[in-house]
Parts: structure tokens; sequence; C-alpha cells
């Protein structure tokens, strides 16, 4: 892997519109029974705009900035060797239906170990009007030769 | 609710994984790597067979803690690593087990350590959930 990813900034995603039964569709992958999730009534009872989205589903608007790190010509990560480390999601405030979301990647550290690879991907996500909502972080593991 | 006391369980739950799970989840995350539905493909990289998603994994594994907080908190910060896979049988699935501690206080909640299991494995290692708990 290039050890000069380390720091690069890539351009912000295009706006992803949180919609209302994708957050119901991925609450029930995700074996969620929380009302908030489900009931736009529960959830505005509870002081939410909307469908409240399970912790993890940040991962889906996270998606789009890895793609593009995976895509980076000078990258030089092999998909197929990329095995998931780690991944964390700090919030400012949970996702709700309705959030148009726009994310920024940085790639926060780039570590060789032996044949493998380690680089750490922080994604940054804001609301329409600037804020942050979410940071997600993943450690992708890059296998070498064995 | 009373006074949370480390190392208390708060709770407890466990998993059927099932392939069909698997697919839903793949539809639902738009995370179609093929080792999550192909034995062949996951063989010929290596693999037992197919695996869950690691993040179909850890998106269940902090369901018991939202079960648990109900109205009276939201979750701060997840994190996990990602420690051993989990294979899913096509008949039977994986049964995942999730035990949820308090691990440490915080002031305005409390760390939430899991514990999630497989076959008598661990399968998420640093599993944390960093909750905000409203004053009582």
């Amino acid at each position: 892997m290039n050890p000069e990813l380390q720091g690069r900034e890539f351009p912000p995603t295009a706006p992803y519109l949180v919609g209302r039964e994708k957050v119901r569709e991925f609450a029930k992958a995700v074996f969620s029974t929380s009302d908030l999730n489900f009931d736009p009534a529960a959830a505005k009872a509870a002081g939410y705009t909307d469908v409240v989205a399970p912790p993890t589903f940040a991962v889906v608007v996270q998606e789009s900035t890895l793609a593009q790190l995976l895509a980076a010509p000078d990258a030089g990560i092999d998909f197929s060797r990329v095995v998931h480390g780690d991944q964390r999601f700090t919030y400012t405030r949970p996702i709700v239906a309705g959030d148009e979301l726009t994310a920024r990647l940085t790639v926060s550290s780039v570590k060789s170990l032996g044949a493998h690879s380690m680089v750490t991907a922080e994604s940054s996500i804001t609301d329409a009007s600037g804020d942050h909502v979410v940071t997600a972080i993943s450690t992708l593991v890059v296998r070498g030769d064995e | 609710m009373a006074a949370l006391e480390p190392g208390e369980v708060v709770a407890e739950k466990t998993y059927q994984l099932t392939r069909d799970a698997l697919v839903r989840y793949a539809g639902a995350s738009g995370d179609f790597n093929p080792i999550h539905y192909r034995d062949d493909v996951a063989r010929s990289v290596g693999l037992d067979g197919v695996l869950a998603h690691g993040m179909l994994t850890m998106g269940v594994a902090v369901q018991p803690v939202i079960e648990w907080l109900g109205r009276r908190g939201t979750v701060l910060d997840y994190q996990v690593r990602f420690t051993k896979p989990v294979l899913v049988d096509p008949a039977d699935g994986a049964t995942v087990t999730v035990v949820a501690k308090v691990g440490v206080l915080t002031d305005d909640g409390a760390r939430i350590d899991l514990t999630v299991t497989f076959n008598g494995a661990t399968v998420l290692g640093k599993a944390q959930v960093l909750v905000a708990l409203a004053a009582a």
C-alpha cells in the first residue's frame, strides 16, 4: 500500500438522503426491536423528527467513502485481500429519516506489519446544515503475500 | 433506574444468524461481498464457508443495549474489533450470544462492554458502547 496515503483528504461524497423505509429495512436486518426505528409517531413522541436509524446504519453512508479509497489509482489496495479489522462510530446525534448526509474521508494512518498493511479511514458525516452527525472510523487490514 | 454498578449484567440475548439473515443484511446494507452468501467463493479465498458480515454481528450485538436503554438514553460511541469470523451453516445458521455488562461509569452515563460469542469463542474484541443516560 502507498504510505503517502496517510493524511490524504478525499472530496465530499454526494448527499445521501436517509429514507424512512431504508431505516426500517436496516433495523429489521440487525434484529432491532426498538419502535424508534420503525414507528414515526413513537419517534416524534420521543423528540425526533422521524424514525431513528440504528447505531451502525452510518456504515451505509460511510461505504461510499471506502469505495473512494479502494478506487484511488495510487492507493495500491487489492480489494480481494482486504479484511475489516475494527470499526467505530462516534455520534453527535443519532441519524434520523430525512437527513441529507455528506461524508468526507481522511486517511488517518497507514502502517505496515510485516507483509500486511493497515489503513485507518475516518469518515466525518455531516447533515445538510453542515453540522456533525457521526464519524465512522474503519481500520482495514490488507493481507500481503504469505 | 437504580444506580449502576461496574460488572453488572444489564442485558443478555441470543441470536440465530441464518443464511436468510445474511441475505437480508446484504440487501439492507448494500454489502454484496459474495463471501457472505456463496460457499464456493468463500472457499476459493481460503475460508471454511460463508461468513456473517462483521457489520451484521456488530449491528446485532448492540441491540440488547438499545433494548435495555429504551427511552432513558442514547448511544454516543460504539466500537468493536473483529477478532474471529462467524461461520454460518447453510441449514442451522450460527448462534451468537451477547452479554452486556457495565464496564465503567462516566459523568453522564456508562461504558457498556459486550461479550459476543459464537461456538464458545469470542468473536468481537474491545466491544464497547458508550451511552449517555438521562438524569433520573
